[in-house]
């Protein structure tokens, strides 16, 4: 019985909001992944993962710890790479570009394909200020009014009006949710066409959750999300897509994909319908 | 938003690793370098090894740099001079080692007989033929030496570096600083303080123990400063777990932060041997040397292999000269396999089996 209630309020959640269509369409996908596969030395973790995410919208991905989520976002701005031992298959186009095509400045995927991280990641010896503009500096950007861009920045991520008085602290001194927003307004910062968010509430108290969620809800008629989250709840409420990754013990597939309120209320996969109902295991 | 599963297994690649063609150029950058510096040193006044290994690294940075901002702009090819300044600073670093570790091996190897390793030179001299004699007196006497110093000093340096970073007591900072001062002491004040506070006053003879607390007194700074780095790493949500859990701060101490600790404490053990095996000074002054072996830490001066090196070339005749190469070489290699064994033992994974 409980099961089924939980399933219900979820497809409430969803229903209740208004499904958005990929923006223009004439515009083409934003970023696509085309049958990406992904391996830590010899053991094969992702398998054949093809996913659009049109302009504008909210991505989730949703699925069991271990089923490869955070491996396949890091395909996306080529921070897999950054492992030793890491190798991958398949395409990832951005604006229609292979990304991983050689010659292509990596530096510059990654400015347009940013991202925040699990753990809030402030950098410890920068001010809130510098932490914000950080990004700028170490790409070598330039901006006309640095102060503009901060106090938008801010904004956007929902912090302006909890730090404008105290922009030349130190992000340390703040709250989880705080330091969290902080690092959305740096990613902001350097204008990402795609924000990759892996896991970004999971160190938050249920507060600065709502509040995280509300800025993603903001965010989206500028930047493309893609949010990693184990939170039902979330994903039905900040995301017009979903996405269940499931692993069978071997490598982590892409088992289904379709508009949120479709995965929460009438999803086509069985080990879907378990999963976002609570019977899994 | 469409699921296209994969008929066909791909194979793994690495889009982003060097490909064959850059390779190539890479190696063009560095046939071109090399050639630049012929030319430049046959050209001009330049002279010498020191002309070609210079001007070899600016045409390499400059052609590097060149090319890379050709192709990507400013920023990469800033990025491009980054990386290959820092592959050149290592090629500096690793040449004196380089050149020593040949210098040894061109020099030392025609000492090298197997009656090395089985005699002493109880009965032969300094001056006989090389294949006589042997420095088995001097490997016992070193390894003996260096042990007991570590028996010693390897508790004391880890409490010390424990209390340092876990219990955190009222004497935390002057102890710190003390250590951190104790580390730059020169080995022959070490030994003199031996000296002066017991051998003077109290044995008023040479031997080994006495040599083994000059050592230690030189290898407890080095393994106490590097292991309270190692805890310091230690992540204090670890502690808080173990303590959490019931545990007493002793008990989550040794079963919590020094076994995640355990490699890096190896390392700074290992680190401490290293900088006492070739130590010189204090061996002369309280071990003295000898040319049979001796087991006993207590009683008569002890043999080692610094001792035996310096000995052999005081001496100064074409075979001791010889002879001070092989046990440098023998030296060398004791103290490479040492590190080597712990390396390994350091390595296996926490955690892991
Ligand atoms: N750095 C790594 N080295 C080796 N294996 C890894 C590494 N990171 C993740 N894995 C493995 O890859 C699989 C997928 O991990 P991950 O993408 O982090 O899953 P998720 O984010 O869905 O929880 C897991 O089995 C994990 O053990
Ligand atoms: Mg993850």
């Amino acid at each position: 019985m409980e099961l089924t209630a939980q399933a219900g309020s979820l497809s409430a959640i969803t229903s209740a909001r208004e499904v958005k269509e990929p923006g223009n369409r004439a515009l083409g996908v934003g970023l696509e992944a085309r049958g990406v596969h992904a391996w830590f030395g010899d053991k094969h973790v992702l398998s054949g993962v093809s996913l659009d995410f049109w302009p504008g919208t909210v991505t989730a991905l949703i699925g069991p710890s271990g089923c490869g989520k955070s491996t396949f976002i890091r395909t996306l701005n080529r921070m897999h790479e950054f492992i030793p031992g890491a190798a991958m298959a398949g395409d990832v186009l951005l604006n229609g570009e292979d990304i991983y095509a050689p010659g292509v400045d990596v530096t510059k995927i990654r400015l347009k394909v940013g991202m925040v991280f699990q753990k809030p990641n402030p950098f410890p010896s920068m001010t809130i200020a510098e932490n914000v503009l950080a990004g700028l500096k170490l790409a070598q950007l330039k901006s006309e009014n640095k102060d503009d861009l901060l106090e938008e920045c801010l904004e956007r991520a929902g912090l302006w009006s909890e730090v404008k008085d105290r922009l030349n602290t130190h992000g340390g001194a703040l709250s989880g949710g705080q330091q969290q927003r902080l690092c959305i307004a740096r990613s902001l910062a350097v204008r990402p066409q795609v924000l990759l968010m892996d896991e970004p509430c999971s160190a938050l108290d249920p507060g600065s959750t709502l509040r995280i969620e509300e800025t993603i809800s903001h965010l989206t008629s500028s930047v493309t999300i893609i949010i990693v989250t184990h939170n039902m709840q979330q994903a039905a409420r900040v995301s017009d897509y979903t996405a269940f990754f499931l692993s069978d013990g071997g490598p982590g597939q892409m088992i289904e994909v379709g508009s949120t309120n479709e995965i929460f209320s009438r999803p086509k996969d069985k080990r879907t319908e378990n999963y976002v109902t609570g019977r899994f295991g | 938003m469409s699921t296209v599963t994969a008929q066909i297994m791909p194979k793994p690649s690495k889009p982003w690793a060097a490909s064959p063609l850059d390779r190539a150029k890479t190696g063009g950058i560095f046939l071109a370098a090399v050639l630049a510096s012929f030319a430049v040193v046959a050209s001009t006044p330049l002279k010498g090894k020191l002309a070609y290994i210079l001007v070899f690294f600016a045409a390499y940075i400059m052609i590097d740099f060149a090319s890379t901002f050709i192709k990507v702009g400013r920023q990469g090819a800033v990025d491009a001079v980054f990386r290959a300044v820092v592959t050149m600073a290592i090629a500096i670093a690793v040449t004196p080692i380089i050149s020593i570790l040949i210098t040894v091996w061109l020099r030392g190897h025609k000492g090298l007989h197997i009656g090395l390793f089985t005699t002493d030179m109880r009965s032969t001299a300094y001056t006989d033929p090389i294949n006589q004699g042997g420095l088995l007196h001097a490997i016992i006497g070193t390894f003996l030496l260096v042990f007991f110093a570590m028996i010693i000093s390897v508790p004391i340096g880890i409490l010390t570096a424990i209390y340092l970073t876990e219990i955190r007591g009222k004497f935390t900072r002057p102890i710190s600083f003390l250590v951190q001062a104790m580390s730059g002491v020169p080995s022959i004040v070490a030994g003199l303080f031996i000296y002066a506070a017991i051998l003077l006053p109290l044995t008023k003879k040479l031997n080994g123990i006495e040599g083994s607390l000059a050592l230690a007194i030189l290898m407890i700074p080095t393994v106490a400063r590097m292991s309270e780095e190692v805890l310091k790493l230690i992540p204090s949500d670890l502690r808080e777990a173990g303590v959490a859990l019931g545990g007493t701060q002793w008990r989550s101490v040794a079963m919590v932060v020094v076994p995640a600790a355990r490699s890096g404490l190896i390392t700074a053990v290992i680190l401490g041997i290293a900088r006492v095996a070739g130590e010189t000074a204090p061996l002369l002054l309280l071990t003295g040397g000898s040319g049979s072996k001796n087991y006993n830490m207590f009683k008569d001066s002890m043999g080692s292999l610094p001792n035996y090196i310096w000995q052999c070339f005081a001496t100064g005749t074409p075979e001791s000269i010889t002879r001070a190469w092989a046990g440098i070489l023998v030296l060398l290699v004791i103290v490479v396999v040492l590190f080597a064994a712990a390396r390994t033992l350091g390595n296996r994974k926490v955690g892991k089996k």
